[in-house]
């Protein structure tokens, strides 16, 4: 499967966290919510005109910033719960 | 650790858990909650009395991790190191239940430091309606550290936390740093277990407003009947409740005092003010005890009063964060990102907590911007309820202006604030916590903080004001300040030389620079143009005094000159477009 970030990818799906590709301080601050490399999200919405990324991750939702979004690369695992 | 050794107790735990309702049941001290992160945004500290015994309790703002990731984080971090350093104090780990393993992951980081911890286990009511059971006892055998559960809102499980301070106790887990967060799995996959799991209505609330095509509609409805519930309540006080109270009942001492001062026509001027066809006029009379206690308590409380109550609402049910992640790419036009929206409604309340609350923003530059585009362009509560006031009569007509002139400043004045300072726009990074109801009393105790807060501020700068005025007219200074500038701002604004001097007045208290401008019969266009002067110019004198201690002379000095800048081109540019 091809690996996409999580701006690309459709709403309401899980995914499976691939990859980190940014630099330390994105990834400490990723790392506080628990988001690494193969742990399992679920994006919930994206606002329009490159607007925050919504995600539901271990039972709390976070909005990031797009450009942050566009840095998690992730793998779809099929539909349903995340 | 032996109870009478604990000097410190540390509230250490992610942001928007309950750290501040617990330290408000631990000290007494009553402090603001909401339910966002970051609400707390300085170190708050009380005691807590056992017996005879006083220990300091400190309220640390939230932090997700020790790894500091922010520079607000980063002073939370070295507090702590400090205190482990001194070795009398203990750390309260304030959990939110709901969320057992994000918040792990933080205790996790606690047990390693070298200093005794309690687990408390918050929000424990909200658990059993979630259906999820947490194993405390296990989850104690685990950490190796006492875990209690609380409510704190409804101070359920709080007697027990203290009586059992003493238990605290050094980490005993260990594990590899690399592994932290599957570490954190694997006790979560030990403790909890998920009984059932059903969509309230809450949730889909959730979703119907974190999706675009839904949230941007709901915004904009809830923006407006918030508003109008502001009005429809203030207006209600003071038709029912102030203006007959003024008009029926307190006039009645104010005028035997009035006959009592008419020997003295200085005192008289100075409490009761001028005699507009032989009676007291409050809006017009401008004495301290007419004008200035009406403006203060017959005006502005009553609309302070509703827009506290409709905000405690908003912070408490948990939509800010969700406004904040809507209005995302609005905020970034003018520099900032979506938590800047919430320091801007609170500056709709009063600039002061406002200006306080950009600390929630990550760089300097976002934060001077926030303040600079507040103090311009945000009209307090204060402000609009003279506005209100005073254009109100108008309708749409006299109060649109205004209000469309301010926010398309803080537009344009936020665009180029962005393009001439150098640096980055930061992302938002903000966890949207849950729905929940706002809990009653707890509202109302916050509404009522502020209230006092916004009595105690703001009396001595009203009456104070009122008093200037009065000296100033007495020793006809305002007739010379007038004179010297009545041609310019008759010139460039098309308003008289009074309105010019009361412009100066909104220097120390803007609505009593407000009431000025009432007893002078000025047209639609003048009341438009020197209101909104009055609303960008000087930012009244306790916002001036947080600026300076938040930003620095420097920035003060750039920011003000920023907002003379922009009061002059209003000015001019309205007394061109307006008929």
């Amino acid at each position: 499967m091809i690996k996409k970030d999580l701006t690309m990818v459709e709403s309401g799906k899980s995914f499976v966290v691939k990859e980190i590709a940014g630099g330390i301080g994105s990834k400490k601050r990723l790392e506080a919510f628990g988001i690494v490399p193969g742990v399992v999200l679920k994006k919930l919405s994206s606002q329009i005109m490159r607007g925050p990324v919504v995600l539901s991750i271990k039972n709390t939702q976070v909005a990031i910033g797009y450009g942050m979004a566009k840095k998690i690369i992730v793998e779809e695992i099929g539909n349903g719960e995340g | 650790m032996e109870k009478d050794r604990i000097k410190k107790i540390l509230l250490v735990g992610n942001p928007n858990v309950g750290k501040s309702v617990i330290f408000s049941r631990l000290t007494g001290v009553d402090v603001i909650v909401s339910n966002y992160p970051g609400t707390t945004v300085e170190y708050l500290k009380g005691n807590l009395s056992i017996g005879d015994e006083k220990i300091e309790v400190v309220d640390v703002p939230g932090t997700y991790s020790l790894e500091p990731t922010s520079p607000a984080e980063e002073v939370a971090v070295n507090m702590l190191k400090k205190s482990i350093e001194e070795k009398d104090s203990i750390i309260l780990n304030i959990i939110d239940s709901t969320n057992l393993e994000r918040n792990l992951n933080l205790t996790l980081q606690v047990l390693q430091l070298d200093i005794p911890v309690i687990v408390v286990l918050n929000f424990w009511d909200e658990v059993k309606h979630i259906g999820i059971k947490i194993d405390v006892k296990r989850l104690e055998e685990i950490l190796g550290v006492p875990v209690f559960t609380t409510c704190a809102i409804s101070g359920e499980g709080i007697k027990e936390l203290i009586t059992n301070l003493n238990m605290a106790k050094k980490g005993s887990l260990h594990f590899k740093e690399k592994d932290r967060w599957k570490e954190v799995g694997k006790i979560v996959g030990e403790v909890q277990r998920i009984t059932h799991k059903h969509h309230t209505f809450l949730e889909k609330l959730q979703e119907w407003t974190i999706h675009p095509q839904t949230a941007i509609p709901i915004s904009i409805v809830l923006v407006f009947i918030f508003f109008y519930i502001i009005r429809f309540i203030g207006e209600g006080l003071i038709n029912f409740l102030l203006d007959p109270f003024f008009n029926n009942i307190l006039i009645h001492p104010i005028s035997f005092l009035s006959k009592i001062l008419s020997f003295n026509r200085c005192l008289h001027n100075i409490f009761i003010g001028e005699l507009i066809d032989g009676k007291i006029d409050y809006k017009l009379s401008f004495g301290l005890l007419t004008t200035g206690l009406y403006v203060e308590f017959g005006q502005v409380l009553p609309y302070v009063f509703s827009f506290y109550l409709v905000l405690s609402f908003l912070e408490d049910s948990g939509y800010l964060p969700r406004l904040a992640v809507i209005f995302d790419r609005i905020m970034h036009i003018v520099g900032l990102h979506g938590m800047g929206i919430i320091p801007m409604l609170l500056g709709f309340g009063c600039n002061v907590p406002g200006i306080l609350s950009t600390r929630i923003l990550e760089t300097r530059r976002a934060r001077f911007i926030a303040i600079t585009l507040m103090s311009i362009s945000i009209p307090c509560m204060s402000l609009t309820a003279m506005i209100f006031g005073l254009l109100g009569k108008y309708g749409i007509k006299g109060i649109l202006p205004v209000y469309l002139t301010l926010f398309l400043i803080w537009l344009t004045g936020g665009m180029i604030m962005k393009f001439f300072s150098k640096g980055e726009v930061p992302e938002i990074f903000l966890e949207i916590p849950p729905y929940r109801i706002p809990y009653f009393k707890g509202m109302m105790k916050k509404v009522w903080i502020r209230i006092k807060w916004f009595i105690k501020d703001a009396t001595p700068y009203v009456l104070l004001g009122i008093f200037i005025v009065n000296i100033l007219y007495t020793f006809k200074i305002i007739d010379f300040m007038g004179r010297i500038t009545g041609k310019f701002f008759l010139k460039f604004f098309s308003i008289p030389p009074e309105a010019a001097v009361a412009i100066i007045v909104g220097f120390l208290r803007k609505d009593v620079a407000v009431g000025m401008l009432a007893p002078l019969n000025l047209g639609l266009k003048q009341l438009v143009i020197s209101t909104t002067m009055l609303a960008i110019s000087f930012p009244c004198a306790a916002t001036f005094a947080t600026i300076l201690k938040e930003i620095g002379l420097k920035d003060l000095l750039k920011s003000t000159g920023i907002m003379l800048i922009t009061a002059f081109i209003t000015g001019i540019l309205l007394n061109l477009i307006i008929p």
